[in-house]
């Protein structure tokens, strides 16, 4: 098993001559950027060249950037028994965009986008079974999604009138608590740039009408 | 049953049937006796566990993990703790290491009882399941001294394990240790050439290598259809490149040889354990950033400082910087590993939790294509699945 330095597999993918193709190395951990359309051919790549024998595609997820655009992000790990190493290869998408299927390259590619379909609504192009995987029969909507709410908006309950499951709205007894803790001086990160509380501070507060005549 | 145009039947099997390890559904395409097709559907159990850690802090992620596999907590627990402190750039005490080193390895030997003794169970062996189930207590007692709990530990968690080993426990496990080889030698009594087991197991099922790559297989379940590779070997974490063990190989990919990877994976984890017991340095057991670890309680009732840290950690949390990392373990069923995201506030902005299971489950199609009915539970079986952690 003769070591294989990542300088070795950026060479390896520069022959390729990609465009847009942007290689970073974070945490000694190897991320490929790449577009849409060239993510088949890369993977195909990497399994079957031999100086790499990326043979195990271990992990297919989306990530959500909302407000960013486009706004996912797939991102495919792979596994190099050969070598001992691995790569991440991201491929940024949108919700209309059809990001093709990589079942006829490795067969375990089947369940994981169909998790992706179900989880965040995008869709696979050429995939066999493109059908919800976790979610309960019949549900609607993407719940890995940002702007999906935790508490989702049904919920099933058995109904001993109609002896059948229901679906209800979810109803709160309680506001949902999402406490923020995260103090001024902690709190502002390049993320979130604004203080907690800094909505405040431009609202108009109308005048409190105290008692009665 | 229904039975179909090209004379085949569809069977429903599952979600709830004693053989399928949980709420697993299978639609079965039967050609008599014979499956043509196998369709599992998953999701029984679908908690949104990957959802609720985008909302809680980086402590408050660490109990799901527990629930996900839950007949290996602390393997999965270890994962996310090494993610978080490859974000952090933390280093873990040595005692730390060893410590969490030992319990994964109490944990292996733990999940591997339950899949074992449950296996035989299915394919006909009740005496295993009564067995093995007496030393798994012992096992949980374990993990009930170290963390108060016998299932849901909640014991490690970033920058070491949040307390210190009880008195008494390390000769225990000692006693446990020494004892244990006799109670492995009597379960293969039971099964290895047990001529039943044999007729059940032998050549059902089997997973070529190539097919166990292309699938995405990893843990026993690859190192039966004979690929060394373990992650505790090939990519090194805590203190396992200072343990001596050999990795397990079978040589036909069968049912049988799965058994069989388990069984000495069991002898392999004594032997690490029994190393850890022998090298168990002292010192602290969880780092002493204090902006990560919580003070002694009693620390925090006369140091005004440590009461403000504790405050701030418990309901802030810290602030993990941003960046992104996947870091895998060798759990007890293969690699389980964590994709985490922080964008530098209290909270993960995404954690993908892999799971070894979720690959195994869609492999059952193709292993099971024209095999017996009957042959389904034992592949199940063997196949070691979960399904907190496939439905996550």
């Amino acid at each position: 098993m003769t070591p294989l330095t990542q300088q070795s597999i950026i060479d390896r993918i520069s022959t390729l001559s990609f465009e847009n193709i942007e290689i970073t190395t974070l945490l000694g951990e190897l991320s490929v950027t790449v577009s849409v359309d060239k993510i088949l051919p890369l993977l195909s790549f990497l399994r079957d060249d031999h100086t790499l024998m990326f043979k195990q595609l271990i992990d297919i997820c989306a990530v959500d950037y909302l407000g960013r655009s486009p706004r996912y992000d797939i991102v495919y790990h792979l596994l190099s028994l050969q070598f001992n190493c691995r790569i991440r290869l991201k491929v940024a998408v949108d919700e209309s965009d059809a990001t093709p299927s990589a079942i006829h390259i490795f067969s375990t590619a089947n369940w994981f986008e169909r998790e992706i379909f179900d989880l965040y609504g995008l869709v696979f192009m050429g995939h066999p079974n493109l059908h919800r995987i976790l979610t309960d029969y019949n549900f609607q909507g993407h719940p890995l999604r940002k702007d999906f709410p935790l508490s989702g908006y049904v919920e099933p309950l058995y109904d001993p009138i109609q002896k059948k499951v229901v679906y209800n709205p979810v109803v709160l007894p309680q506001e949902f608590r999402d406490f923020d803790f995260l103090s001024p001086w902690e709190g502002m990160t390049p993320q979130r740039p604004v203080l907690p509380g800094d909505e405040k501070a431009n609202v108009t507060i109308a005048p409190k009408v105290t008692g009665t005549l | 049953m229904i039975e179909q145009e090209n004379n085949t039947y569809q069977l429903n099997f599952g979600p709830q049937h004693p053989a399928a390890h949980g709420v697993l559904r299978l639609i079965l395409e039967l050609d008599g006796e014979l499956v043509e097709r196998a369709d599992p559907h998953i999701g029984f159990l679908h908690r949104g566990t990957e959802k609720l850690i985008e909302y809680k802090t980086y402590t408050q992620a660490i109990p799901y993990f527990d629930r996900l596999d839950y007949v290996s907590p602390m393997n999965q627990e270890h994962a996310f703790a090494l993610a978080v402190e490859k974000l952090l750039g933390l280093d873990v005490p040595l005692r730390g290491q060893y410590i969490r080193v030992m319990f994964c390895e109490l944990t292996r030997i733990m999940n591997h009882i339950l899949n074992i003794t449950t296996f035989a169970l299915d394919v006909g062996a009740m005496t295993p399941l009564l067995w093995g189930f007496e030393d798994r207590e012992i096992l949980m007692g374990f993990y009930e001294r170290v963390s108060g709990s016998r299932m849901h530990a909640n014991y490690f968690r970033p920058g070491g394990v949040h307390q210190d080993l009880p008195p008494g426990l390390l000769e225990d496990i000692q006693t446990f240790t020494t004892n244990y080889t006799k109670s492995i030698d009597d379960l293969e009594r039971l099964l290895t050439d047990n001529r039943i087991f044999k007729q059940r197991t032998v050549n059902i099922g089997v997973v070529t290598k190539e097919q166990a790559l292309d699938w995405g297989f990893t843990g026993p379940m690859l190192r039966a259809s004979n690929v060394a590779w373990d992650l505790r070997r090939s990519q090194p974490y805590d203190v396992y490149d200072q343990m001596e063990f050999n990795v397990p190989v079978g040589k036909h990919g069968d049912c049988y040889d799965r058994y069989l990877v388990r069984i000495y994976e069991m002898r392999e984890s004594l032997k690490i354990i029994q190393q850890c017991l022998n090298q168990m340095p002292g010192g602290p057991v969880m780092t002493l950033n204090k902006k990560v670890a919580p003070p002694k309680r009693s620390n925090m009732k006369t140091g005004m400082e440590d009461m403000i840290h504790h405050f701030k950690l418990y309901t802030e949390g810290y602030h993990v910087p941003a960046g992104e990392t996947y870091t895998a373990v060798e759990a007890p069923k293969g690699e389980f590993g964590v994709y985490l995201i922080a964008d530098g506030s209290n909270k993960p902005y995404r954690c993908k939790i892999r799971a070894p299971g979720f690959a195994f489950l869609q492999g059952l199609d193709f292993m099971a294509k024209g095999h017996m009915l009957a042959d389904i539970p034992a592949i199940i079986g063997s196949m070691d699945i979960v399904f907190g952690e496939i439905d996550r």
